[in-house]
């Protein structure tokens, strides 16, 4: 029996370094190669040496897909390509394609210049792993190999995400990556058809939440926003670059513009403007009203939303800033945190979700009381065998606000997305593990749903038809059996034969297969006398037997043909008179082994019913 | 299978294919050329055209003045423009089920064929292919609705009238046929039946053939489309180019192995080179400008344009037109531009690399926005105040009848300083100038057609391999004027099948094969044994349930057991159950194996006796007789049922059951 095999080498029942592979039909497939935010050492990408322990990966993967472009999904990429050693084909969407080595390159720019770390990925080795990548257009169906095809679908998380189709013969399985199923301020729902696959992988990020309506929380967090704002406060709202960003910067957008408001917004890092532009030329990602609207107004061309420049953090009055990276682990708005997060009028709204071991998730749990580390350049030079770690306490007084404002599908979504699939397994991913199991009791109310560990390998069954090639005529004439209409309810049975030579399967009447395989049919035959007393000449004899027939044997073929025999469907009857007595008559029944046994015996029994 | 021809017009197709009980129209042409038998539209009113004198005949016994006017020794009717549409009799266009689109020049007469006609299918296209030929179609109803005509010129049409007429119009064909344009709500309708694909995308038509479309190469989201199913593969190519301007690349290789390749839209200049003749356009615009004349270029909104502002924006420096202003004059300009900038996954690799960094694709985008570029939505509102001369103009529509063309042609034409530069081969020039004349204007004709020529086709088709080949009559033999030019047709050995307007095909295809699938369950019933070294067939009795197209076969379910029932009369009428039919039988019965067989099961007393044809076999203690030959055996057995069976079963032993 055909197997498919689903090992997680990250996000395995946790969310970060998303790296799952699977084995599909004597193919091997990696989907996502992502980094885990919440580890500086070498937990933080997936363990590659569970797929070789010497070297090269090549020779064991078929390809890898990434599915978008934030860092727990493609952030080991690099790494893993050029480091470990990848040379096959990797699938991303043009969008991805374009963005992802900026945010690679920012992620190495942190760990290598501001964290001092070596031995990691260079710009070169970015530059030389996206040269490998091969783009993927939504609904293409991409042929890696001969018998490996594979096709992406709209995943709405952020812009470029995509699902991906892995098929291999009448084997699939779903990759959704990252997906949303509510559409948003500028992004569409994520789709797909129905495709029954035999295993559906899905994130499983909300797994236990069904969020209440989009609008109630946008308005809850521009109420925030405003409140704070009123009375002279500074919201702070940590973002990655790209993706949600985009989404909030529309909403305040249109709220500034509809209250007139004038307190200043800012965008941290240059990257806004390049990021907008990308919103530009992917606008055919967008959702269905920018896309319509796009040669009259861009939605990505903001009015009240300005660069913003470090020094402006200690500027007085309220503000609200945009700031980099997402979960307060670095970078910028980790910087304005800590000269903000002193004042209890000024507010941090987390709007996604943030990874164990960040700071957003322990202010996030409640803690009020952070140690940050902090590093003396000058004391380090002078004594570079033993840097000294400065530990400083953070008194957190700010508001802290979580809006869960990330694109990923709630409960209610991926249950969704199951009736859109319709698969046949299920493996959750990409979650954390106590809220998988709750998902997972509801799954397997229907049908068998996993979540494997990291390393822990899933193998589920298959059972595929086998495609056969079936010959025009026996199936016409099957076909034409159950009438003009095909009727469900009355089934046709066919007869035919199988050959069976080398790869090919071809199905064909048996008269059929005698002649292809140039065989001589050999008949077999069967004749058996029976004796009657019949005074009549031979003719007569044969003429009543013939009449006789006809009136007990209904509903069959019966013909008296010219050449003084008598047919009873393919059953041949020929008299003829004993040498000695002419009364006595001797009746030859002639019939051949295909003969059906109860055409055989009705006639015998139409014979001695005399 | 079979064609159903609905366009004469070689790169304005419209056919029609019955495949597999399904019915594809390929493409929808709109036939335009036949508006050059029309009197332009002006935009503001014209003392020249309403001044032309009507058309009497010779004898002037028909007077049509008020409908027909004569310029320059030509007639033209005098009326709202008309287009000659695909062929609507051939076939009941209600019963089409899909229409496939190549590219945007060839959906025009979309709303035609899916508005009123009774058509419920569905029109497949890609992203570009829709947005853009949207485009295309608002500025046709734009061009026409913005000078609305009284009236409606008919009596011409009538046959016994339109014979007396002077050519061309009297060799027109199909006149009464001959529609107006349609309206923006038939736009929109009609488009509404768009279903977007991708290159490479499979899409199933009712489970029983699959299309795919595949980038050609000559605009942006251009496509040639595969229609297969398991066993048979018809190509569909149209408008293909292997020049690399800015679409993403033609794919060949998917086109391979194809039983009918049907071959459409080759470039309708076959002997103007595209980079010789975008040469001439650069520097005939430079001369004029230099000489402070005016240049005018008709041209679609959307195409070879792009190139040619690419082309410029290149020249314009080493040129020094840095300060010559470029206009761009279409009530889509703005929209064309801008679409033309988010179609990434569309465009070629150089283009793409461009998005990636992230750049605008086209370098229109920068003669914008340095002010060197400008367009408008027509000659009316800021156009007027803001015009400088001299300039370029770039406005439609290219058959100079209607749009913004006119009025340049009126305004520009009696300045020999000034040059008009055709870059569109879709009309002949002359055709198109003959309502302007006489003209002091200088007239280039620079065609830039970068649709495939025969050179490149035969080399394509060679590559490709497909068995049968069907074009449009034209490609089958030189053009008319160039009847020496045997290069300029297509050679092919089977010779192509040529196709002409009416025309239907019976293609050669014998299909012979259907997909079914075995489900797992009878799959392992089955029993193969092995006939020949390599070669096992099994025979299979099997439920063959047909849905959606869809074939599978199931293992024949056991009759349930009887429920014990008090009325029996239920039980009679059930049809008696059928059996598996035996087998056919092959191979030959080897005398002494058998004789030997015979002796196992006791039976000992065999006279053999030889005959022409084999043997003879006496069981005496039975009385039977066997009659062995090398295909066929026969048991002669009187009543004696247990026997008959017993060597039924022996003889089975050596045989092959099929």
């Amino acid at each position: 029996m055909p197997e498919i095999k689903v090992t997680p080498l990250g996000a395995g029942q946790d969310v970060g370094r998303s790296c799952i592979l699977v084995s599909i039909g004597g193919k091997n497939i990696m989907l996502d190669c992502g980094m885990h935010m919440g580890y500086n050492d070498d937990r933080r990408f997936p363990d590659f040496s569970y797929i070789t322990q010497n070297g090269r990966l090549t020779d064991f993967l078929d390809c890898v897909i990434i599915s978008h472009f934030h860092l727990d999904h493609c952030g080991a990429l690099p790494y893993m390509s050029e480091m470990v050693g990848y040379d096959g084909p990797i699938y991303m969407t043009h969008p991805t394609k374009a963005i992802c080595p900026i945010l690679l390159e920012d992620f190495r720019k942190i760990t290598v210049d501001k964290k001092g770390e070596t031995n990691f990925f260079t710009s070169q080795m970015i530059k030389d792993c996206m040269k490998k990548v091969i783009p993927l257009n939504l609904h293409q169906t991409v042929q890696v190999d001969d018998e490996l095809e594979i096709k992406a679908y709209y995943a709405g998380h952020v812009l470029g995400a995509a699902m991906v189709h892995i098929k291999v013969g009448s084997e699939s399985v779903v990759y959704t990556g990252d997906y949303n199923m509510t559409p948003d301020r500028h992004l569409g729902a994520a789709w797909i058809d129905k495709c029954r696959p035999d295993i559906l992988i899905s994130e499983s990020t909300y797994a236990t939440t069904i969020r209440d309506s989009k609008r109630c929380r946008e308005r809850d967090f521009l109420k925030k926003v405003h409140e704070t704002i009123e009375r002279g406060g500074k919201v702070l709202i940590p973002v990655f670059a790209l993706g949600r960003a985009q989404e909030l910067c529309i909403l305040l957008e249109t709220f500034w513009e509809r209250m007139n408001l004038k307190a200043p917004i800012y965008f941290s890092t240059g990257l806004t403007e390049k990021a907008n532009h990308y919103y530009k030329l992917f606008i055919t990602w967008t959702n269905q009203k920018i896309r319509k609207t796009f040669v009259q107004r861009n939605m990505f061309e903001f009015k009240h939303i300005k660069a913003f420049d470090r020094s402006y953090a200690d500027n007085p009055g309220p503000m609200v800033v945009f700031a980099t990276p997402g979960m307060l682990h670095a970078g910028q708005s980790l910087q304005i945190f800590k000269k903000w997060a002193g004042n209890e009028k000024n507010m941090v709204i987390m709007p996604g979700y943030c990874v164990q071991g960040t700071i957003g998730h322990k202010i996030l749990n409640g803690q009020r009381k952070l140690e940050m580390e902090g590093r003396a350049t000058s004391v380090t030079l002078c004594c570079p065998l033993a840097p000294i770690k400065l530990q400083i306490v953070l008194d957190v007084k700010l508001q802290v606000e979580y809006m869960s404002f990330s694109a990923h599908a709630d409960a209610k979504g991926i249950m969704q997305l199951i009736r859109m699939a319709e698969p046949r397994n299920m493996v959750l991913v990409h979650g954390e593990a106590v809220k998988m199991e709750f998902l997972k009791g509801k799954i397997e109310q229907e049908f068998n749903c996993y979540m494997p560990a990291n390393g822990e390998t899933i193998t589920v069954t298959t059972n595929p038809s086998v495609p056969v090639d079936i010959s025009l005529n026996l199936l016409k004439r099957e076909m034409a059996l159950g009438g003009p209409l095909p009727d469900p309810k009355k089934p046709r049975t066919m007869h035919g034969t199988l050959i069976m030579k080398e790869n090919s399967l071809k199905l064909v009447s048996s008269e059929q297969a005698l002649k292809e395989l140039g065989l001589n049919e050999h008949q077999l035959r069967f004749t058996c006398r029976v004796q009657l007393q019949d005074p009549h000449s031979d003719p007569d004899t044969l003429h009543r037997i013939y009449t006789h027939l006809k009136s007990v044997l209904k509903g069959y073929t019966i013909q008296h043909l010219p050449d003084g025999t008598v047919m009873v469907e393919s059953i041949v009857i020929k008299v003829s008179s004993s040498a000695e007595d002419t009364n006595t008559k001797v009746l030859l029944l002639s019939w051949s082994y295909q003969v059906k046994y109860f055409q055989c015996s009705y006639l015998t029994d139409g014979l001695y019913r005399d | 299978m079979k064609l159903y021809c609905l366009s004469g017009h070689p790169t304005l197709p419209c056919n029609v294919l019955k495949f597999k009980s399904t019915t594809i129209m390929l493409d929808c042409g709109l036939d335009t050329t036949s508006v050059l038998n029309f009197l332009p539209l002006p935009l503001v009113h014209s003392p020249r055209l309403s001044k032309l004198p009507g058309w009497v005949s010779k004898d002037g016994t028909v007077n049509l003045e008020k409908e027909l006017k004569e310029c320059a020794g030509r007639v033209f009717v005098d009326s709202q423009p008309e287009f000659c549409l695909p062929e609507r009799e051939l076939l009941d266009l209600s019963t089409i089920d899909v229409i496939l689109i190549s590219n945007y020049h060839c959906m025009m007469a979309l709303p035609y064929i899916t508005e009123h006609t009774g058509f419920t299918g569905t029109v497949y296209a890609t992203e570009p292919t829709l947005q853009i030929g949207r485009l295309l179609m608002e500025e046709l109803v734009n061009f026409m609705e913005r000078v609305p005509k009284a009236q409606s010129a008919t009596c011409w049409k009538n046959k016994e009238i339109q014979r007396m007429l002077p050519g061309p119009l009297k060799d027109a064909v199909d006149v009464w046929t001959w529609k107006r344009c349609y309206s923006m709500q038939e736009v929109n309708s009609a488009l509404s039946k768009v279903q977007l694909v991708g290159y490479s995308q499979k899409v199933e038509l009712f489970g029983a053939v699959q299309i795919s479309p595949l980038s050609s190469g000559y605009s942006l989201g251009s496509s040639n489309w595969i229609i297969q199913s398991h066993h048979e593969k018809v190509s569909y190519v149209s408008g293909s180019s292997l020049l690399t301007t800015h679409p993403q690349p033609m794919d060949q290789s998917s086109l391979k192995n194809s039983d009918v390749l049907i071959l459409t839209g080759l470039t309708q200049m076959p002997t103007a080179n595209p980079d010789g003749m975008l040469g001439e356009f650069c520097s005939n615009l430079a001369m004029t400008i230099r000489a402070g004349g005016n240049v005018l270029v008709p041209c679609y909104s959307s195409g070879v344009i792009y190139d040619l502002l690419e082309c410029l924006y290149q020249f314009i420096e080493s040129a020094s037109l840095g300060t010559t202003p470029f206009y761009f004059i279409s009530p889509v300009a703005n929209s064309s531009l801008e679409f033309s900038q988010i179609f990434a996954e569309w465009l070629c690799h150089n283009k793409q690399t461009k998005v990636y960094l992230p750049e605008p694709p086209f370098p229109h985008a920068e003669l914008i926005q340095t002010n060197k570029l400008k367009h408008y939505p027509s000659i009316h509102g800021d156009f007027s105040s803001e015009f400088r001369q001299p300039c370029v103009v770039f406005t439609g529509h290219p058959s100079l009848r209607f749009g913004d063309v006119v009025h340049f042609m009126e305004l520009w034409g009696k300045s020999s300083l000034n040059t008009i530069i055709f870059t569109e081969p879709d009309f002949s020039y002359l055709d198109a100038l003959a309502p302007y004349q006489p003209l002091a204007m200088k007239c280039v004709y620079c065609p830039i057609d970068t649709r495939l020529n025969f050179h490149q086709v035969s080399k394509l088709l060679k590559e490709v391999q497909p068995v049968h080949v069907v074009c449009p009559e034209q490609y089958t033999q030189p053009p008319l004027t160039q009847s020496h030019r045997s290069d300029l047709m297509l050679e092919l050995q089977p010779p192509p099948m040529p196709y002409r307007r009416c025309s239907v095909l019976n293609l050669p295809f014998r299909r012979r094969y259907e997909r079914v699938y075995i489900l797992p369950e009878l799959a392992n019933s089955l029993v193969p044994s092995e006939i020949k070294p390599g070669i096992s067939v099994a025979t299979v009795s099997a439920v063959l349930h047909s849905k959606d197209n869809k074939h599978t076969l199931q293992s024949v379910p056991k009759p349930p057991p009887a429920p014990p029932t008090k009325k029996r009369k239920r039980v009679m009428e059930e049809p008696p159950v059928v059996l598996a039919p035996k087998p056919l039988l092959s191979g030959a019965v080897p005398l002494e194996a058998f004789l030997a067989t015979l002796q196992k099961h006791g039976i000992t007393e065999v006279k053999v006796e030889e005959t022409a044809d084999g043997h003879i076999l006496h069981l005496q203690a039975e009385d039977t007789l066997i009659q062995l030959e090398e295909d066929g055996t026969h048991i002669v057995c009187d009543n004696n049922e247990p026997l008959r069976t017993t060597l039924r079963d022996l003889v089975l032993r050596f045989l092959q059951k099929l």
